[in-house]
């Protein structure tokens, strides 16, 4: 990470609030009622199963979904009414790449880096892109990157605007030892530098190495929070498989 | 507004620079204008007297089908490579999204417009080449995009996509259709602004009211 | 609106329809060119402007519902809407029926035809939005769009098909709705808007109510999932 990736963003109280959140669709709850805190300068990683919620949460987070219920504030800015603020505050990387196959990765973030109105798009893009190492694959297009290689671009993509918040859903899925050796590196790089991440894994043993806080998401509710310092990968486990509460 | 403008333009480049790339919707597109303006050919007998009276109902019928067709596609295409969210997630104002898709609608329309001409010479022996009817055109092009582009917006995320955009369009597009054929008859009659500048201003009063409300309401489609 | 308001609605408009039946086919006269099709008129005329007030309504709840996002609004939009699309089909029936004799034409596209036809087609479309949408506060969304926008085209449908027909001579015109009304059918006419109105809000109520009792129940079975 290079200096200009240190978070810019003023920001007061959490990196992300959520109060008393709720999401349905039709007839699913994807999340109820839930409370969480995410500091700044610290990494959260959600644990849960398929289907728990963690997605959901962090697309809320991104204010890309609205919740049905509750409050969000993002980077201390409501997401009601300042989604703006919220979107320029935040970087979200998903299960899709939200790349242009047909683009070439550098194409691709000269274009979100001049949608987002960062200064010198083609510089930033690609600094970005050395950062993440990609930039030998620069001009080749999109579709015909190996999956490592693309998510490292989707993670380049989500950094270009220095966001003071990172939200990353499932960045170790796909991944071998190098690409998860790199994901580690850009988010402990984005809490170092005062900014927060939040993310979210199934598998307790690959987020641990992060030694931040973790929540765990059962059914759309929240199950239990605390810091990594303070539980072991099997306990996290144990905590994912308890039986599911009674609906 | 400057801010808008340039995220508009900035996804326009870049809808313009997959398109030269892929070239995966103007050809299809065409293509499509191209067969029903076959197809016509048979439906009638095109003698001359015909094609002056008809004439104008039959390009413009290939159009808005044609266009119904290319407006699909703008948004499916985002849609099913998972970049609807990529936008979506910009920090830009929503009519921002609106207007650069618009714009590539436009341009995707105009192109087929323009070279559905030679076809229409060929097939009918009908010449389109004519100022008024191509100032008709335009307006009517931007009337047509400016709806479309918001309802395929809604339409991409539906099971029914291929019926609920005509569907919810055709009704709404109903004047601009009204005063593009009746605008183009009397053009191609040799009628100047006396005869076409009526229509031409319905169209363009049109074209503003619903250019400004879609960019009010787009973010209420967008929202999830 | 509690139940027995609704049941006094009920009451007022059977009343009103049978005064209303007795009105149109006992008491106002023959009309002497066109004969008792003519009494068709009386229908046609008060639904066809119930139509268009159920489409008023629908646009305007639903730009109240997109600022406020008030269930309220929506459910009388979604009311609005269905019963619209039943007074739309009867008003283009009745409508058919009337003008085939009349004017020997099925439909006279003239600028309020048109209207008429494209205003049913919105409709129809509001009620496809929700169907189709992915999930119900989408549906709700993107149906108070389409409405609005519907509303948004009436001058432009109106002015359009008003100068396309004033270019189309051969259009056949027969004898006006107005000018020629005697007193007794005048007075048929008005009592027909009255009663068409209050069974319009009779229905309006009782769906918009039916609706709550949707949603009361899609909230149950969402709270025991």
């Amino acid at each position: 990470m290079t200096e200009q990736s240190a978070p810019t963003t003023p920001r007061s109280g959490h990196a992300l609030e959520l109060r008393g959140v709720s999401k349905t669709y039709g007839s699913t709850h994807a999340l109820r009622n839930v409370d969480l805190d995410a500091a700044w300068g610290r990494v959260l990683v959600l644990f849960g199963h398929n289907g728990a919620g963690k997605s959901t949460l962090l697309r809320v987070a991104a204010a890309l979904i609205k919740p049905t219920a509750g409050s969000v504030a993002t980077a201390g800015f409501d997401a009601d009414g300042h989604a703006g603020r919220v979107r320029a505050a935040t970087g979200y990387a998903g299960h899709g790449t939200l790349l242009y196959d047909d683009l070439t990765p550098e194409e691709n973030l000269r274009f979100y880096a001049r949608l987002y109105g960062v200064a010198r798009p083609e510089e930033r893009a690609a600094e970005v892109l050395r950062d993440v190492g990609a930039e030998r694959w620069a001009q080749r297009r999109v579709r015909g990157l190996s999956n490592g290689m693309q998510k490292r671009v989707a993670i380049a993509r989500a950094l270009l605007h220095r966001p003071a918040l990172l939200l990353l859903d499932e960045p170790y899925a796909g991944l071998d030892v190098q690409g998860r050796g790199f994901v580690d590196a850009v988010v402990r790089a984005v809490a170092a530098g005062g900014g927060a991440v939040v993310l979210s894994a199934h598998d307790p043993a690959l987020a641990f190495a992060l030694d931040g806080d973790f929540a765990v998401l059962r059914g759309g509710r929240l199950a239990a929070t605390g810091e990594a310092a303070g539980a072991t990968p099997d306990e996290i486990a144990a905590l994912l498989s308890a039986p599911a509460e009674a609906a | 507004m400057r801010e808008t403008l340039r995220a508009a333009l900035t996804i326009y480049a870049k809808d313009v620079r997959l398109e030269l790339r892929t070239r995966e919707t103007l050809f299809s597109v065409l293509a499509f204008a191209f067969v029903v303006a076959f197809i016509f050919t048979f439906a009638f007998e095109p003698s001359p007297q015909l094609i002056a009276s008809i004439g104008p109902g039959i390009v413009w019928v290939a159009w808005i089908f044609t266009a119904v067709l290319g407006m699909n596609r703008t948004f499916l295409l985002e849609h099913e490579r998972g970049t609807l969210d990529g936008l979506r997630l910009a920090p830009v104002p929503r009519e921002a999204l609106y207007l650069g898709k618009l714009l590539s609608v436009v341009t995707l329309l105009v192109a087929v417009e323009a070279l559905m001409l030679p076809a229409f010479l060929v097939l009918y022996d009908l010449s389109l080449f004519n100022v008024w009817f191509i100032a008709v055109a335009l307006a009517a092009t931007v009337g047509i995009a400016a709806v479309g582009t918001l309802f395929s917006a809604i339409a991409v995320h539906t099971r029914a996509r291929e019926v609920l955009l005509p569907m919810l369009f055709l009704p709404v597009a109903l004047p601009v259709l009204i005063g593009a054929v009746s605008g183009a008859r009397e053009a191609l009659d040799g009628e100047g602004w006396g005869g076409v500048g009526g229509w031409l201003q319905l169209i363009i009063a049109f074209d503003v009211v619903f250019l400004v409300l879609s960019s009010l309401v787009f973010e209420y489609v967008l929202e999830e | 609106m509690t139940g027995a308001w609704r049941l006094g609605l009920l009451l007022v408009a059977g009343v009103l329809v049978l005064i209303d039946m007795y009105l149109i086919f006992g008491y106002a006269p023959t009309e002497r060119s066109m004969g008792n099709v003519q009494r068709l008129f009386y229908f046609h005329v008060p639904v066809i402007l119930t139509s268009w007030l159920a489409f008023a309504l629908a646009a305007a709840s639903s730009v109240w519902y997109l600022v406020k996002r008030e269930r309220v609004c929506d459910r009388l939009a979604y009311a609005s809407a269905e019963v619209g699309v039943v007074f739309f089909t009867v008003a283009i029936i009745t409508g058919a029926v009337w003008a085939k004799p009349v004017w020997g034409t099925w439909w006279v596209w003239d600028a309020n035809g048109t209207l008429t036809f494209v205003l049913w087609l919105i409709f129809i479309g509001y009620l496809m939005v929700r169907a189709y949408a992915p999930d119900a506060e989408r549906g709700r969304r993107w149906s108070a769009v389409t409405a609005i926008i519907g509303a948004a085209t009436v001058p432009f449908v109106y002015m359009a098909a008003d100068w396309w027909g004033g270019l189309h001579p051969e259009r056949v015109t027969g004898p006006g709705a107005q000018g020629s009304l005697e007193r007794e059918m005048l007075l048929t006419l008005l009592f027909s808007f009255v009663t068409f109105i209050v069974l319009f809000a009779f229905l309006i109520a009782e769906r918009y109510a039916l609706r709550s009792d949707e949603e009361a129940v899609e909230e149950l079975r969402l709270a025991a999932a």
